[in-house]
């Protein structure tokens, strides 16, 4: 492997992490969702790089699905859907963005220290790969939980599995990889049903008559 | 031809076409009866399994000693609780909870959760397991949602996001074995295969095992709802329908313990890396004293057996964390009876929300008088649950503590307390629950009891004696686990 490949691979990998420190603090949703699209574009061509450097096409496939669903489609929709949930506009509050950034680098050198000194058995790519899908992975969590809006937990949530895309990717050879992302793209699927779903729930809230239907049934 | 012979593709097949069936099948009656029919068909493959085990069903699936108990247990729990299902679905439409296309909706899916359990257990390959697992958690999650309601939409919603961080978190330390698998044994598949990692794993590198093995704990463990992981699972029982609650309790959680002990086995093979169980012990401990404490503010009857469930988890985790011959042997054998028993009281729970109208506890009162059967056999049940003779329960909790005090002395007591700050709430419950005046609706209880007592008879039965052959069955399997 020539040392541009492993350079070319880093460099994409460490843009996913560097992508994750700036949705660590979005304050609005829009530019939230942005920066989640220009991440899985990276992870897309990260992910296009590693099928060329691995000899592996069938990973060409992960990386379309990044590219046309992640990148596109789901920031689409998510625009879509925050403005007709009327949240487009609301800042939220997230806890402390210094502290927060801070608790993200602590956490991207815990995954360096942890992953680069562990896995010096395993090959040189796999390794700065697991790394740095760590680092990202680990930045995912530490937004879900530091937000309180559904839709900023779900991004997080979808930069977790960004970062499981790459680890996937990164290890050689591993079977299976193109059904996961498939099943993966499900899931997420399913979470911006469950956004539509939370819509239906708040218009109950107010003026439904289906409402009125539930009640009797439920209450003799 | 063999392979479709074989009754292991079988038990992935009937349910795969029972769900494509069941979707087309508009008229609820018809679909509840196939659900059963199929339910039974795939016990009936398991069964065969069990005695008649052809030679290995091709690369992707595995059939050994310990993946067929799982499997035995899950389809026997399935066919009851298709059963019970029938009869509580019907009730459902009548008080218009559910519409007949919602029904259409839950038997399809129904057995696409049965198969998706199936595979998992029968699945040579890890990330196979892994993909089957998310595919049983989706279709628990819409099944926990169906009624529509704000609490079941919340509850299904807080599943969703948290079972999602834990297949999350299983899916990187399952990716981390592959990778410290693949220089070894080479790219593809066998780096994947159970058999493979088994046998090879002493030449793995226990640095990178270790942190895999903490992800696929958390992961998994979160699936499994060890404390602190397990905050998804009293709403999803609660809000779910009541089948789907027995399911989850009897029958998820065993597959999520499952996949722990499959990555445990790998571990134990390599002597360098960490001993997996006194974390797993910790985690256990932790995890029945909380559960017990949590079972004493619980207002709602369905919350409350599955805070006990949450119990039950912590201790199957805490036998085979002790491990040794002895307590893997009682941790099968508690799973087992927990699968059973518990499944039985959601059935039990079932009928008595039915009559009563209501999951409250404290509108539930003196059931023995106002339905003699329903009170006692609810009675026998919490007797069970709550580990006393004469029932299997108890058996297997004694197996567990007397191993405990036998190996880690110390930790047998916070081991012991747990156990006993549960049987206290169990039975403050129960004696408010059973006894006393009569509230709540009279009417009848028109669903046949038949699959609660078939449960309740075999836990029973075992708890007097264990046939020899499953004796010496489960001892090769606890021999095995390490």
């Amino acid at each position: 492997m020539t040392a541009f490949a492993l350079d070319m691979s880093h460099f994409l990998a460490g843009g996913l992490v560097l992508l994750s420190f700036t949705l660590l603090y979005q304050d609005r949703l829009p530019p939230l969702i942005n920066a989640y699209g220009i991440q899985s574009l990276f992870l897309s061509l990260s992910v296009a790089w590693q099928a060329r450097i691995q000899d592996a096409p069938e990973l060409l496939v992960t990386a379309a699905i990044a590219l046309c669903f992640k990148a596109v489609v789901i920031p689409l929709v998510l625009h879509r859907l925050i403005r007709n949930l009327g949240i487009h506009r609301t800042v939220e509050t997230v806890v402390g963005i210094g502290p927060t950034m801070i608790a993200g680098m602590a956490l991207v050198g815990l995954s360096m220290a942890l992953m680069v000194r562990a896995t010096s058995g395993i090959d040189v790519l796999a390794r700065e790969d697991l790394a740095f899908a760590l680092s990202v992975i680990l930045l995912g969590l530490l937004m879900m939980v530091t937000r309180r809006n559904a839709v900023s937990q779900v991004v997080g949530f979808m930069s977790v599995e960004n970062g499981l895309i790459l680890a996937a990717t990164g290890a050689k050879g591993m079977p299976f990889v193109v059904e996961m992302s498939v099943a993966f793209s499900i899931l997420i699927a399913f979470i911006v049903i469950g956004i539509f779903l939370f819509r239906i729930r708040e218009r109950f809230d107010s003026v439904d008559v289906a409402i009125l239907d539930r009640f009797r049934g439920e209450r003799p | 031809m063999t392979e479709l012979l074989n009754p292991a593709t079988g038990i992935l097949f009937v349910p795969a076409a029972a769900a494509l069936l069941l979707t087309l099948v508009p008229s609820y009656r018809i679909g509840a009866w196939i659900n059963v029919a199929a339910a039974f068909v795939t016990f009936g493959c398991a069964l065969v399994l069990l005695v008649w085990r052809p030679a290995q069903p091709g690369r992707l699936l595995v059939v050994d000693d310990l993946n067929i108990v799982f499997i035995v247990l899950n389809t026997l729990v399935g066919f009851t609780t298709s059963l019970f299902s029938r009869g509580y679905i019907a009730h459902e439409l009548e008080i218009g909870r559910l519409k007949p296309a919602h029904l259409r909706f839950y038997h399809a899916m129904y057995q696409v959760l049965m198969g998706a359990m199936n595979l998992a257990l029968l699945t040579s390959i890890t990330g196979l397991m892994w993909v089957a697992i998310e595919i049983a958690t989706l279709t628990t999650i819409l099944m926990v949602g169906i009624y529509r309601t704000h609490e079941a939409l919340e509850a299904a919603w807080k599943y969703f996001i948290l079972g999602s961080v834990g297949i999350a978190l299983a899916l990187f330390g399952t990716i981390l074995v592959y990778s410290v698998a693949q220089p070894i044994v080479g790219n593809g598949l066998p780096a994947m295969t159970w058999s493979t990692l088994t046998e090879n794993a002493a030449h793995f590198d226990p640095m990178i095992l270790n942190i895999a093995f903490v992800f696929l704990l958390l992961g998994y463990g979160t699936k499994a709802g060890l404390v602190p992981l397990h905050a998804w699972l009293p709403d999803a029982h609660a809000e779910g329908p009541t089948p789907i609650s027995a399911v989850l309790s009897g029958l998820l959680l065993n597959v999520a313990i499952y996949a722990i002990l499959r990555f445990k086995m790998v571990l134990a093979r390599n002597p360098e890396t960490i001993a997996p169980g006194p974390v797993m012990m910790t985690m256990g401990l932790v995890t029945i004293i909380f559960a017990g404490l949590m079972l004493y503010r619980r207002r709602d009857i369905k919350r409350f057996f599955a805070f006990s469930s949450v119990e039950h988890m912590g201790i199957i985790a805490f036998a085979f964390g002790l491990g040794g011959p002895l307590a893997n042997f009682a941790g099968l054998l508690h799973m087992a009876m927990h699968s059973l028993t518990k499944s039985g009281i959601f059935f039990a729970v079932g009928h008595i929300t039915r009559i009563k109208g209501t999951q409250k506890i404290n509108e539930i009162t003196g059931l023995t008088t106002s339905h003699p059967l329903l009170g006692w056999i609810l009675v026998a049940s919490v007797v069970a649950i709550a580990g006393l003779p004469p029932f299997g329960v108890f058996t297997s909790e004694f197996l567990v503590v007397s191993s405990a005090f036998a190996h880690r002395p110390l930790l047998a007591l916070p081991l012991v307390v747990g156990l006993l700050i549960s049987l206290g709430a169990l039975f403050l419950r129960l004696n408010s629950i059973a006894f006393g005046e009569p509230s709540g609706g009279m009417a009848s209880d028109r669903m046949s009891p038949l699959p609660i007592l078939f449960h309740l008879g075999l836990v029973l039965m075992i708890g007097i004696f264990i046939p020899g052959p499953v004796v010496s069955w489960f001892q090769h399997i606890a021999a095995s686990l390490g």
